[in-house]
C-alpha cells in the first residue's frame, strides 16, 4: 500500500490562500467581539437599576481629546504599514512611534478620569452596579489597549534594533488589524457609556 | 531532501530513555502527538466523570439510601457535568480535530502548532485546576471541598455568601482556562482549513469533516466567549465585590441565566457537529457509497450552526419569560429539527442501495442515527413551552439530554475510535471484542436511559439525592442503575480492546478500510511531517480516483 503515496500526484505550484496571521487575528475579533458584547449588554441591561449613587449623568465626563487621540492612532498605524510595505524604513518607525504616543495618551486619559471617579466621587467597583459595569467594561477595553500598546512597542523596539523589514509586512498588518479592532470597540464604548448611558 | 532522510530524523529508536521520549512529548508541537494527547487526557477524565456517574446512581438506586451524603451527591454531580463537558467531550472533539484535520485537507500540521500546544495545556491545566478544589478548595485550613454549585452555577447559589471558601472560584478558573484553550485551539482549526488546504482541495471538495469542524470552531467562537465574559463577571463578584448577579444591589440572577445559556445551548452543537463529522466520514465508506447530498450537508450544518444561536432561553422556560420570549424560543427550538432531519435523511440516503458492512465503527454509526433521533425527538417535545412548564427540570430532562450526549456524541465517538484507531496506532482494534463493546453498551444505555424518562413523567426532579419510597421510582431506578453498571462494563472492555490492540492488535497497514479520504494515502501511524510530497486533489474522493484511475471521481464534477 505504500505505493498509494508516490502515485499521489505531486504538488507543483503552491495555491494562492489567504495567510494565516490574518484568518487568525480575524478569528480573535470574532471571539472578542463576543465577548465585548455580553459586557456591553449587562452595561446597558443594568443602566438606571443601582440602588444607590453616584450615577452616570452625576459623575461622567465625556473624555473627548482621548477619544481623538485613540482613533487618529488608527490611521498613523494604518499610514505606518503602508510605508513598512514599500520599505521606507524611517517614516514607519516615526509613525509607529506615533501611534504608540497616542495610545499611551490614550491610557493616561483612562487612568486620570478613574483617579478622579475613586478620590472625588468615592467610586469603586463595589459601590454599586454602575461602578461595577463600567469599571469592567472600560477596565476590559483598557486591558485590551494595554496587550496592543506592548505588542506595538516590541515592534518599535525590533524596528529600532534595525531588524524590521517590508518581509515582516504581513506580521505587522495582522497587529495593526488588532489595534483597529480595539479603536473600534472604543466606538461602541464610547456610544454606550458616555452618549446614551448619561 | 528524499523522504528517507526526513525519516531517519524522527524515527523512535528503540532503547531511548523514558525520560527523553516524555520530553518529546510534553515540549510537541505536532498536531498529531497533541491530538492524541488531547484524547488520552479526554479519555482519564471519561474514566473519572464515570465514576463519578456510578456514585450518582448507587446513591440514586434504593429510596433512602444513604450511601453518600447530600453535600457529596451535590458535588458528584456538579464535578460529573463539568468534567464530560469541559474536560471530557470538548477535548476528545478536539483531539480528533487536531489529528485529523491537516491529514484531511493536505496539510502538514495546524497553521499555528505552537498556539496548539499552548491551547492544549491550558486545557490540561484547567482539568488539574478542577480537580485540585478535591485538596484545596476550603483554603489552607480546611480540608478540600469540591464545588457543588451544579454545573451551570447559577447565581445566588455562586456567590460568595452561599459558596463560601474557594471551590467555586476553582470551577470558575478552571472553565475560564480551558475556554481560552478551546478558543484558541478553534482560531487554530478555521486558520488551518481556510489558509493551509493542498492543491485543488477547493472548498466544495473538502472532506465533510473539516467542514463541519470549521462550523464547530466558528461556533465555539461566539459561544465560549460569552462564556469566558460572564466567568470573568462572576470573578469579579466574588473577588472585587461587584454586583453583576448580587440581587441586593440591584443585580439579576436571569442575567447568568441568560449569558450561561448563550454558551451552554451552542455548546449542544458545538460538541454534536464533530459527532456529524464522524459519521459523516464513516457510513459512506461502510456503505460503499459516496456521501448523498455533500452541498445540502454544508448547507445543513451552517443553518443549525446558525439557528443554535437563537434557542437559547428554551432552557428558561420555566422561570418565566414573556409569552413572546416562550413563543420565539419555542419556534426556533423547533426549527433547528428540520436541518437536522436534513441531516438524517442525507445519511440513510447515504445507506440505501448501499453495500453495507457491518464493522464495529458502522455499527456505533447506526446505533448513534437510531438514539439521535429520539433524543431529537424528546427535544422536540421539550422546546414546546407548556409541555417544558410541566417537566423542566424533572429527570425527563436528564434523560433527554443524556440521550443526546451518551447515545449520539459518546456512539459516533466510539465509531470515530474503532476507525480512527488503525490509523492513530498502526494497529486494528479487536473486532469480537468491538462488537461486544457495542452490544453491551446499547443493551446498558437503553437500560438507563430510555427508562430514565418515567420516573421524570412521574414527577422525580433532578438533583434530589434521594426519595421517598412508594411512588412508583424504585424499580425504575434501581434499574437505570443496573444499566450504569452495564454501561461501565462496556467501558472497561472497550478500554481493555484499546490496550490489547495497542499492543497485540493486527497491523493496519495504510488503508485498512479502502476510504478514500487523504489521511489513508500516508502510514500508519503517519510520519511526522504527515505528506512526503504535498498532494494535489481533483475531487472529493482522492484516493478513490487513484484506486480507480479508469472511473475517476473527477469526471463528474
Amino acid at each position: 500500500m505504500s505505493t498509494l503515496e508516490s502515485r499521489l500526484p505531486e504538488n507543483s505550484a503552491v495555491g494562492k490562500l489567504p495567510y494565516r496571521g490574518k484568518i487568525g487575528m480575524a478569528c480573535l475579533i470574532i471571539a472578542e467581539s463576543a465577548i465585548f458584547t455580553i459586557f456591553v449588554v449587562a452595561y446597558l441591561f443594568y443602566l438606571g437599576k443601582s440602588v444607590s449613587g453616584p450615577t452616570p449623568g452625576e459623575v461622567l465626563e465625556t473624555p473627548i481629546f482621548y477619544t481623538i487621540c485613540l482613533l487618529s492612532s488608527s490611521l498613523t498605524i494604518h499610514l505606518a504599514r503602508k510605508l513598512l510595505e514599500r520599505g521606507r524604513r524611517t517614516g514607519f518607525l516615526a509613525l509607529w512611534l506615533v501611534t504608540v504616543v497616542l495610545g499611551a495618551l490614550f491610557l493616561y486619559g483612562t487612568a486620570q478620569e478613574w483617579h478622579r471617579l475613586i478620590y472625588e466621587h468615592g467610586l469603586t467597583i463595589s459601590t454599586n452596579l454602575f461602578g461595577t459595569t463600567y469599571y469592567s467594561l472600560v477596565g476590559l477595553h483598557a486591558f485590551h489597549v494595554t496587550a496592543g500598546l506592548i505588542l506595538l512597542t516590541i515592534v518599535l523596539l525590533f524596528g529600532l534594533a534595525g531588524r524590521l523589514g517590508s518581509e515582516h509586512s504581513a506580521r505587522v498588518d495582522v497587529l495593526s488589524l488588532y489595534w483597529h479592532f480595539v479603536d473600534g470597540v472604543w466606538i461602541v464604548v464610547f456610544t454606550v457609556v458616555y452618549v446614551l448611558g448619561r | 531532501m528524499s523522504s528517507d532522510a526526513i525519516a531517519i530524523q524522527t524515527a523512535e529508536t528503540p532503547g531511548r530513555p523514558w525520560v527523553a521520549t516524555l520530553h518529546e512529548w510534553v515540549t510537541t508541537v505536532d498536531h498529531k502527538r497533541l491530538g492524541v494527547l488531547y484524547i488520552l487526557y479526554a479519555l482519564f477524565f471519561l474514566v473519572i466523570g464515570g465514576i463519578e456517574a456510578t456514585i450518582i446512581r448507587i446513591q440514586l438506586m434504593y429510596p433512602h439510601n444513604d450511601f453518600v451524603s447530600p453535600q457529596v451527591f451535590n458535588r458528584m454531580f456538579t464535578m460529573h457535568g463539568t468534567t464530560m463537558i469541559f474536560f471530557v467531550a470538548m477535548p476528545i472533539l478536539f483531539g480528533f480535530a487536531n489529528y485529523l484535520v491537516p491529514l484531511l485537507i493536505g496539510a502538514r500540521d495546524m497553521a499555528f502548532p505552537r498556539l496548539n500546544a499552548f491551547s492544549f495545556w491550558l486545557t490540561a491545566f484547567g482539568g488539574i485546576l478542577l480537580y485540585f478544589s478535591f485538596l484545596g478548595g476550603s483554603g489552607l485550613y480546611g480540608a478540600g471541598n469540591a464545588p457543588d454549585v451544579g454545573w451551570w452555577a447559577y447565581a445566588p447559589l455562586a456567590s460568595r455568601a452561599f459558596s463560601p471558601g474557594h471551590s467555586s472560584d476553582y470551577w470558575t478558573i478552571a472553565i475560564l482556562a480551558s475556554g481560552f484553550g478551546s478558543i484558541a485551539t478553534s482560531i487554530n482549526i478555521i486558520a488551518t482549513i481556510i489558509s493551509m488546504r493542498c492543491t485543488g482541495m477547493t472548498l466544495g471538495r473538502m472532506p465533510l469533516f473539516a467542514w463541519m469542524n470549521m462550523v464547530m470552531s466558528g461556533m465555539v467562537l461566539l459561544a465560549i466567549s460569552p462564556l469566558s465574559a460572564a466567568q470573568i463577571m462572576l470573578l469579579v463578584d466574588r473577588y472585587l465585590g461587584g454586583h453583576f448577579f448580587d440581587t441586593q444591589a440591584g443585580g439579576s440572577a436571569t442575567l447568568w441565566m441568560h449569558f450561561f445559556w448563550i454558551f451552554g445551548h451552542p455548546e449542544v452543537y458545538v460538541l454534536i457537529i464533530p459527532c456529524f463529522a464522524f459519521v459523516s466520514e464513516i457510513i459512506p465508506v461502510f456503505s460503499r457509497k459516496p456521501i448523498f447530498g455533500y452541498p445540502v450537508m454544508v448547507g445543513a450544518t451552517v443553518c443549525i450552526a446558525f439557528v443554535s444561536m437563537s434557542v437559547w432561553a428554551h432552557h428558561m422556560f420555566t422561570i418565566g419569560m414573556s409569552s413572546y420570549a416562550n413563543s420565539f424560543f419555542t419556534i426556533t427550538t423547533m426549527a433547528v429539527g428540520v436541518p437536522t432531519g436534513i441531516k438524517i435523511f442525507n445519511w440513510l440516503g447515504t445507506m440505501w442501495g448501499g453495500k453495507i458492512q457491518f464493522k464495529t465503527p458502522m455499527l456505533f454509526c447506526i446505533g448513534f442515527l437510531f438514539q439521535f433521533l429520539i433524543a431529537g425527538l424528546t427535544g422536540i417535545m421539550l422546546a414546546s413551552s407548556p409541555f417544558d412548564w410541566q417537566l423542566g427540570g424533572s429527570y425527563f430532562v436528564v434523560a433527554h439530554f443524556h440521550y443526546v450526549i451518551v447515545g449520539g456524541i459518546l456512539f459516533a465517538l466510539f465509531g470515530a475510535f474503532y476507525y480512527w484507531f488503525p490509523k492513530i496506532t498502526g494497529r486494528m482494534l479487536n473486532e469480537g471484542l468491538g462488537k461486544l463493546h457495542f452490544w453491551l453498551f446499547v443493551i446498558g444505555f437503553h437500560l438507563t436511559f430510555d427508562l430514565m424518562h418515567i420516573p421524570g413523567l412521574l414527577g422525580m426532579p433532578r438533583r434530589i439525592y434521594t426519595y421517598e419510597p412508594g411512588r412508583g421510582w424504585e424499580t425504575l431506578n434501581f434499574l437505570v442503575t443496573i444499566g450504569a453498571f452495564i454501561q461501565g462494563i462496556a467501558t472497561l472492555v472497550f478500554v481493555a480492546n484499546l490496550i490489547i490492540s495497542y499492543f497485540k492488535g493486527t497491523k493496519a497497514g495504510n488503508d485498512p478500510w479502502d476510504a478514500w479520504t487523504l489521511e489513508w494515502s500516508v502510514s500508519s501511524p503517519p510520519p511526522a511531517y504527515n505528506f512526503a510530497s504535498i498532494p494535489r486533489v481533483s475531487s472529493r474522493r482522492p484516493l478513490w480516483d487513484l484506486k480507480h484511475p479508469e472511473d475517476p471521481d473527477s469526471h463528474y464534477e
